[in-house]
């Protein structure tokens, strides 16, 4: 197998707060390989934001990383001074961050904020970095992009700005592009092409992309492979397809029974019972516990590891320890 | 823009009207009438009522009011009771010094200030954040004439550094042909007056700059704290950019606008309070033109030196409403 682009191991990203000290990244693992697409899913508060600023290092007081590596083709990013680090953000690995309203600068022009990254990276002259921004504002499949160049970002609709983000991210063709909630603040229908775009960005240029999402269609549709984190904690892992057809822990088949289904109407939707405790508050046993209808005494008691469930897809849950017990999640799903 | 700014100057005629009215009325609120004051406490009964009668004290109100305006509209800004020369011909002096005076102040104010938040806002709860928010704090509540004595005192008594009062040196006098020493100076080539002004500027310089740059400090440093936790601004991180490009370009123009009000009202504030100052320290400016004219009941020198005053306020308000736009591209004025 090929070595991977971005490989994390054991991350630990803490915030030290007046209430003490809070994991919000509790030992995660996940690796990238060239050209593919991995989804972090997760509810709000299950880390999955604070995991990719964690990579750009650019997590801010009061949060830290504090143990683990980020391991960028063989390289530490974590042992990484800031001057190096700038060399990496926006030029290897690049970011689209949820708001796309909020995310440009609105006083300076969209032109002047493309160009930005491309001089600081490429050290290009001004004339030949403006033609490569517009190179990529076409790319993206804006229209009129030399006349976008020279407008604010306030001109400019939801969709339209998210692909000027895209663009941004994408000029100076990063190795791998993390996509931090990208489509959540957009119409469906700008969703859709935007997911469209990335897809196609993908297959284009073999970038490896991180899709960080809470929404499973989004996973569903783009995502080779994905990781399910939980309260800081990566829950189960394992290729899109395994994950929808069979999943193995409790939280992963409840985040799919609750995404509504056209084909069958239910009188109420599907919701996991109870809420994301706060990062820290559950000291032992499985962080999901409280919230599981397959709960047992040992879950509460001791904290379990990723245990393989088969196929090398991977769930952080006890019942996987025993066949037997196992075979209670499959009578569910059927 | 040219419209509104057509538009903003045609208000300023009612504006400016008001200000006449209220200025007429309190002159005439203060007690003592000006010919007894001019004649002194043994004037004869007769020479009194002749002087009333000439200066035009005899008339009921509404006509000196008249007489005032039509005065106004042909630039004629009344005669000094006390010198018998035109206001017009003798004002502007004074308003140079004090011009020359408070800009010398803004510059320092604004220069220190701005930098001081910008970095404190930047490095939030260093050392220097602490020791320049406390020196803020105190230079906000230091009265000004305690602070200029005990400039006084330590630069000019104790060290004998700088000079202590006056705006030149009297035995070196400058050739006044704008009346800004700084300018006259420099166009005669006279680069030893040119020190001297310029001595002679640091001191009342500072003392009336002091609350002004606390001021701005705290301003720009709680601006600058909201600015820089935008979305833009880990954008900009993100593309790799260097953080003091973040501060100083990203985050600096979009946190300006509040420290440019302040900046504004800070300077309208010292056109006209400078009175403390100017008395201390022995400046020829409005401040002590006004104050002399009110011991003496110069009605028409009170009148006018507020009113030249109020005009350089609005005006002040005018240009700070114009550069907003300048500044942030969402705010339009049509």
């Amino acid at each position: 197998m090929e070595q991977p682009v971005l490989k994390v191991s054991g991350l630990e990203t803490h915030f030290f707060t007046d209430d003490g000290e809070i994991p919000a990244v509790d030992s995660v693992d996940f690796h990238v390989n060239k050209g593919e697409v991995l989804g972090i899913v997760g509810e709000s508060g299950s880390g999955k934001s604070v995991t990719s600023l964690s990579i750009m290092q650019l997590i801010s007081a009061p949060g830290k990383v504090v143990g683990g590596e980020i391991s960028y083709k063989g390289e530490n990013l974590l042992s990484k001074s800031e001057k190096e680090m700038r060399k990496i953000r926006g030029n290897e690995i690049g970011m689209i961050f949820q708001e796309p309203m909020t995310s440009l600068n609105p006083v300076f022009k969209i032109g002047n904020q493309l160009v930005e990254g491309i001089r600081i990276h490429k050290k290009w002259n001004k004339k030949d970095s403006w033609a490569h921004a517009i190179k990529f504002l076409k790319l993206v499949g804006l229209p009129r992009a030399e006349e976008l160049m020279n407008e604010y970002p306030h001109q400019l609709s939801g969709g339209m700005r998210q692909r000027v983000m895209i663009a941004m991210a994408m000029a100076c063709e990063p190795d791998v592009l993390i996509a931090d909630e990208p489509t959540t603040a957009l119409d469906v229908t700008i969703q859709a092409q935007i997911l469209e775009l990335m897809k196609k960005l993908n297959d284009d240029t073999d970038t490896s992309i991180i899709m960080i999402t809470h929404d499973l269609g989004v996973v569903a549709e783009m995502c080779d492979r994905i990781v399910v984190m939980y309260s800081g904690k990566i829950v189960e892992q394992g290729t899109t397809k395994e994950i929808f057809e069979s999943p193995k822990h409790p939280y992963t088949i409840g985040l799919i029974e609750s995404v509504p289904d056209v084909r069958t109407r239910k009188e109420r939707l599907y919701s996991i019972p109870g809420n994301v405790p706060k990062p820290g508050s559950i000291k032992t046993g499985c962080h999901f516990a409280p919230r599981c209808k397959f709960a047992f005494d040992k879950c509460t008691e001791v904290t379990p590891e990723l245990i393989d469930a088969g196929n090398g897809q991977m769930a952080r849950c006890w019942l996987h320890e025993d066949k037997e017990k196992a075979t209670l999640l499959e009578r569910v799903e059927s | 823009m040219l419209a509104y700014t057509i538009r903003r100057l045609l208000m300023l005629i009612p504006v400016l009207f008001g200000m006449t009215l209220i200025v007429f009325f309190m002159i005439r609120a203060i007690p003592g009438d000006p010919a007894q004051v001019i004649l002194g406490q043994q004037a004869t009964e007769e020479a009194i009522e002749s002087l009333t009668k000439r200066l035009g004290l005899d008339q009921p109100w509404y006509i000196q009011y008249v007489d005032y305006i039509k005065g106004l509209f042909t630039g004629d800004l009344g005669t000094s009771l006390r010198t018998s020369s035109e206001i017009s011909g003798e004002i502007w002096p004074y308003l140079a010094a004090t011009l020359e005076l408070s800009l010398v102040a803004m510059v320092i104010a604004i220069f220190i200030g701005v930098n001081a938040g910008i970095i404190s806002a930047w490095f939030q709860n260093s050392w220097f954040d602490y020791t320049a928010m406390v020196l803020a704090l105190v230079g906000v509540s230091m009265p000004v004439f305690w602070l200029g004595l005990m400039e006084q005192w330590a630069f000019s008594l104790e060290l004998g550094w700088l000079p202590s009062t006056g705006r030149e040196n009297v035995r070196n006098p400058v050739d006044a042909i704008t009346h800004l020493y700084l300018v006259d100076t420099l166009i005669q080539g006279r680069m030893d007056q040119f020190g001297e002004v310029v001595k002679h500027l640091i001191l009342p310089g500072i003392a009336l700059g002091t609350i002004p740059m606390a001021i701005i400090a705290r301003m720009t440093r709680s601006s600058m704290l909201e600015v820089m936790r935008s979305d833009f601004v880990r954008t900009a991180r993100a593309k790799g950019t260097r953080m003091f490009w973040v501060v100083y370009k990203h985050s600096l123009k979009n946190a300006f606008i509040p420290v440019l009000t302040v900046i504004g009202l800070q300077m309208g504030l010292l056109l006209g309070g400078a009175i403390l100052t100017e008395t201390i320290f022995g400046w020829p400016g409005i401040g002590r033109y006004i104050y002399d004219a009110i011991n003496f009941r110069d009605y028409p020198v009170i009148q006018s030196g507020i009113l030249v005053v109020a005009v350089i306020f609005v005006f002040i308000n005018l240009i700070v409403d114009l550069l907003y736009a300048a500044i942030d591209p969402r705010i339009k004025y049509n």
